[in-house]
């Protein structure tokens, strides 16, 4: 399988940082997603009409789309976390798909960016328990009756290792594993337009994997506000 | 040395090969079961078309991660295990 062939990359060649593009292309292309977020977002809010134009009625309808399901899911309550939950799925959902350009690689393909996502998501669940609850957060990992406790404790905190592993995991493993059937179709096939079912399907499993993400951060920020059973 | 390196190497390919069949013959069966009461809801009830759409994306979409798992570990037995240098100087790369 020969080495993807990647713009930044190259870029970053050419003004002599070769072994860091080299090694590092997920960090480069998630400058150039935070570039493109930045770029965008200026550009729709810059002049906020009553009636709004194309690009502020398209991140009207995204943001209040997702704010709705997140207050939806949360109670009314939960309205404050919105902002870091949608920057978390207008994220991601941008690095999963600027994979499907050619000669760029998705971000969330590499276990860093995921782990970093997964690891902020479930850091903030326990900001917001103690916010919420202070010393008598503990309760929710000590179940319903005192003498369980040496038995749910363990549980409850594997569990909560586990949220870490799996997000990353799952967003991780759906991007790689795209990338890798991308490359073996390429290297089979590629004159014949055999990848292209691969890359609608990508578009779909780019799409819903940030959803997925952005679904089960607010589903466990909802279980860290809640009382304990 | 070179023959148990070489003979472990195949045992792990191997491994990965039957690892992630399993995985994506109890992943089949999961969503297939998952889809199967969606479209008898939809069936019932046309109404609820929407709601029991996203419920069964998301649902699947769970269901496909413990695929990605297994496939996950798959990738690791073929590509990063612990002997991946002794195996690529062995097979001359």
């Amino acid at each position: 399988m020969e080495h993807p062939y990647l713009f930044f990359v190259k870029l970053f060649e050419l003004i002599g940082l070769a072994h860091f593009a080299h090694a590092y292309p997920h960090v480069i292309y998630s400058w150039i997603v935070m570039a493109i977020l930045i770029v965008f977002g200026y550009l729709a809010a810059k002049a906020v009409t009553l009636i709004p134009s194309k690009g502020q009625n398209f991140f009207e309808i995204l943001i209040s789309g997702l704010e709705e399901f997140a207050v939806g899911v949360t109670g009314e309550e939960g309205r404050w976390l919105f902002p870091i939950v949608g920057t978390v799925f207008i994220y991601i959902a941008t690095c999963n798909l600027i994979g499907l350009v050619p000669g760029f690689y998705p971000p969330t393909a590499s276990l860093n960016t995921t782990l970093s996502c997964a690891l902020v998501v479930v850091i903030y669940t326990h900001v917001i328990g103690i916010k919420y609850h202070g010393a008598k957060y503990i309760k929710h990992f000590l179940g319903p009756v005192w003498w369980m406790i040496p038995i749910i404790l363990p549980i409850e905190l594997i569990g909560h290792l586990a949220r870490i592993l799996s997000l990353s995991f799952r967003l991780f493993g759906n991007m790689m594993g795209h990338e890798l059937v991308l490359g073996i179709l390429f290297f089979l096939a590629g004159a014949f337009f055999a990848p292209l079912p691969i890359m609608a399907l990508g578009i779909f499993v780019a799409l819903v994997q940030a959803f997925v993400f952005f679904l089960l951060s607010i589903m466990y920020f909802t279980g860290a506000m809640e009382h304990a059973h | 040395m070179e023959a148990t390196a070489l003979s472990f190497f195949i045992a792990c390919v191997t491994a990965a090969g039957f690892g992630i069949a399993i995985a994506a013959f109890g992943c089949g069966i999961g969503q297939g079961l998952g889809l199967r009461s969606a479209v008898e809801g939809i069936a019932r009830n046309p109404e609820s078309s929407g709601k029991v759409t996203v419920t069964l994306l998301i649902g699947l979409a769970m269901i496909e991660s413990l695929c990605i798992y297994a496939l996950v570990v798959a990738l690791i037995l073929i590509y990063a295990h612990p002997q991946a240098a002794a195996i690529a100087g062995l097979l001359g790369h």
